[in-house]
């Protein structure tokens, strides 16, 4: 098994200069298949969805959060809260992800985070492995000084003084697929809002084709859910063809801006175009399964997030409807209330680390090479650090110290952007809309990772 | 008793009492001073109390720990005397400290 991975990692090293991005992949991928024919390769796991038992029927050791249902079946709250009281740091040790630790109280969530020279984030931060033959490499996933240099290197595309540039062009195309919304009728607010809104916003911070955006959002929604990394659904013979198809219309992108921009071009506030002009990224494109996971990072980054965000926000005003009619009364709440719905929400449920040393925390002894998950999910709903946490508050004092974008050198890099894209969404919606009715329940994603809607149905009464 | 002054990225300035053993960035947002968010409450882990010290003061608010260090580098306005107001506590002696805020926190 590692010595077929070595022979893979070989085949990309020798070729990677010459042999393009895609083609490399989908050698990785019929590698792949040769070697499940001949027994080498691992299989994929499958997860068949069980009703789950009420937490308080388990032995503390056997409760297992790594299950990809428990945030679909509406159990994640009950399971979280029983280890955040009786075993906050907590080992699960016969999970299909393999043993992990759980960190699920806000302060040790924060003191793993913080301190990366215990806690490593490579080779990757979901809890499961990356699909074989599909190592993608992404500073997400690195430590620094690597981390700090890639980051600094495509970091400017989302600094505050390009949103500013972008906050015009973001507020239009609210505004235009709000307009087309149908008003008096049901529709799924995951598909034609949340989806549609995060798609034009990827398709402009990367300058990608604009008809063809909804690629990126498939592609995304592919790459974090594997079976393996976050018992998810996407199985490998849909993953395998969906890479060299991302790398292939992705290495086009940047060579065609390689070419204009050599051609004179002035480089735009893209994403390409910043990292042709850094020195750190420039030659990217050389090392295929980079290219693809600072490709990848910077998508998934941007979709599941902010689209779960979008649909949560809903959903939680539909719980929660005094609140609703306090943000009518005084829209100047919208910033408060975007911190608190992503509080709310926590669309990535964690981020994953592996313990460089022997680390005690709250009791345990994490050993050196364990992995371990911090719960952002948890965090976000500890008594200790917030007060009636499963309450949805939007004028909540404090509202911006949550977990949802992970502290220390590894903090979301989009947080900005996330929080404009959510103001302007809010503010528009309450332009127009006098009530924004869920009809019945959202179907939720299977996933241990993403805290995600499939789809929620909605209707809109217009404003008076 | 001493004041230290805030000002912030279009030049309102806010005057505020020392608070000496508070950290800066508590003191700012204890005053309500516009431009500071704290996110992760002092524990300098996300880098949203970014502020810029007075050249003549900077060597009196101490060093940046590395920890510090990495923070500021995430951030684009970045300047020579750039802190993050978290780690810096306050004392007696920095009356009259004049303090810029950038325009945005990251």
């Amino acid at each position: 098994m590692s010595i077929a991975n070595d022979i893979i990692s070989e085949i990309v090293a020798k070729t990677s200069v010459v042999v393009p991005v895609d083609m490399q992949i989908k050698a990785a991928h019929l590698l792949e298949k040769t070697k499940s024919k001949v027994g080498l390769a691992t299989a994929s796991p499958e997860f068949i969805e069980t009703p789950l038992p009420d937490v308080a029927m388990l032995p503390i050791d056997k409760v297992d959060v790594s299950n990809p249902f428990l945030w679909r079946q509406g159990l994640w709250g009950s399971y979280f809260k029983r280890l955040r009281d009786e075993r906050p740091v907590h080992f699960q040790a016969h999970s299909p992800f393999g043993p992990f630790w759980s960190i699920t109280r806000y302060e040790d969530i924060q003191f793993v985070d913080k301190h990366h020279e215990l806690f490593s984030a490579q080779p990757i931060i979901s809890i499961g492995d990356q699909p074989s033959g599909l190592e993608i490499e992404t500073f997400i996933a690195m430590d620094p000084p690597k981390h700090d240099r890639q980051r600094a290197a495509v970091q400017g595309v989302v600094a505050p003084k390009n949103l500013k540039e972008m906050e015009g062009l973001i507020r239009q195309r609210a505004q235009e697929v709000l307009d087309d919304l149908p008003v008096d009728k049901p529709f799924d607010w995951v598909q034609d809002v949340s989806i549609e809104l995060t798609a034009r916003m990827l398709a402009t911070l990367l300058d990608f084709p604009y008809e063809e955006r909804h690629k990126l959002v498939y592609w995304s929604d592919v790459a974090a859910a594997s079976p393996e990394a976050t018992g998810g659904a996407v199985m490998r013979d849909e993953l395998f063809p969906a890479a060299p198809a991302a790398a292939k219309a992705l290495s086009t992108l940047w060579r065609e801006k390689e070419a204009r921009l050599a051609a004179g071009e002035e480089p735009g506030f893209d994403l390409v175009s910043l990292m042709l002009n850094s020195d750190e990224t420039r030659d990217l494109i050389k090392r295929p399964m980079e290219f693809l996971g600072t490709f990848v990072l910077l998508i998934v980054g941007g979709n599941d997030t902010t689209r779960n965000s979008m649909t949560g926000g809903v959903l939680a005003l539909n719980q929660f409807p005094q609140e609703f009619e306090k943000l009518k009364a005084d829209p100047k709440l919208i910033p408060n209330m975007v911190s608190e719905i992503i509080r709310w929400q926590t669309p990535l449920a964690y981020m994953r680390r592996i313990a460089k040393q022997d680390v005690q925390l709250n009791g345990q002894t994490i050993k050196k090479g364990d992995k371990v998950v911090m719960w952002y999910a948890s965090g976000n709903r500890d008594e200790r650090k917030i007060e009636n946490p499963d309450q949805f508050i939007i004028d909540r004092k404090g509202a911006r110290n949550h977990l949802a974008f992970g502290f220390g050198v590894h903090r979301c890099m989009g947080n900005r952007l996330a929080e404009m894209q959510l103001r302007i969404l809010w503010e528009e919606l309450l332009e127009r809309f006098d009530a924004i009715e869920v009809i019945g329940e959202p179907e939720c994603v299977q996933s241990n990772f993403v805290r995600g809607y499939s789809k929620m149905m909605v209707q809109l009464t217009r404003k008076a | 008793m001493g004041t230290i002054t805030f000002i912030e990225h279009d030049g309102t300035e806010h005057n505020v009492a020392i608070d000496a053993g508070s950290s800066l960035m508590q003191t700012a947002m204890d005053n309500l001073i516009p431009g500071i968010d704290a996110d992760c409450g002092g524990e300098c882990a996300c880098g949203t109390c970014h502020v810029i010290v007075s050249k003549e003061w900077f060597a009196g608010t101490g060093n940046a720990n590395e920890d510090e260090t990495q923070m500021l580098d995430m951030t684009p306005e970045r300047e020579d005397t750039s802190r993050l107001a978290c780690q810096i506590e306050i004392t007696e002696a920095m009356d009259g400290m004049v303090i810029r805020l950038p325009e945005f926190q990251m």
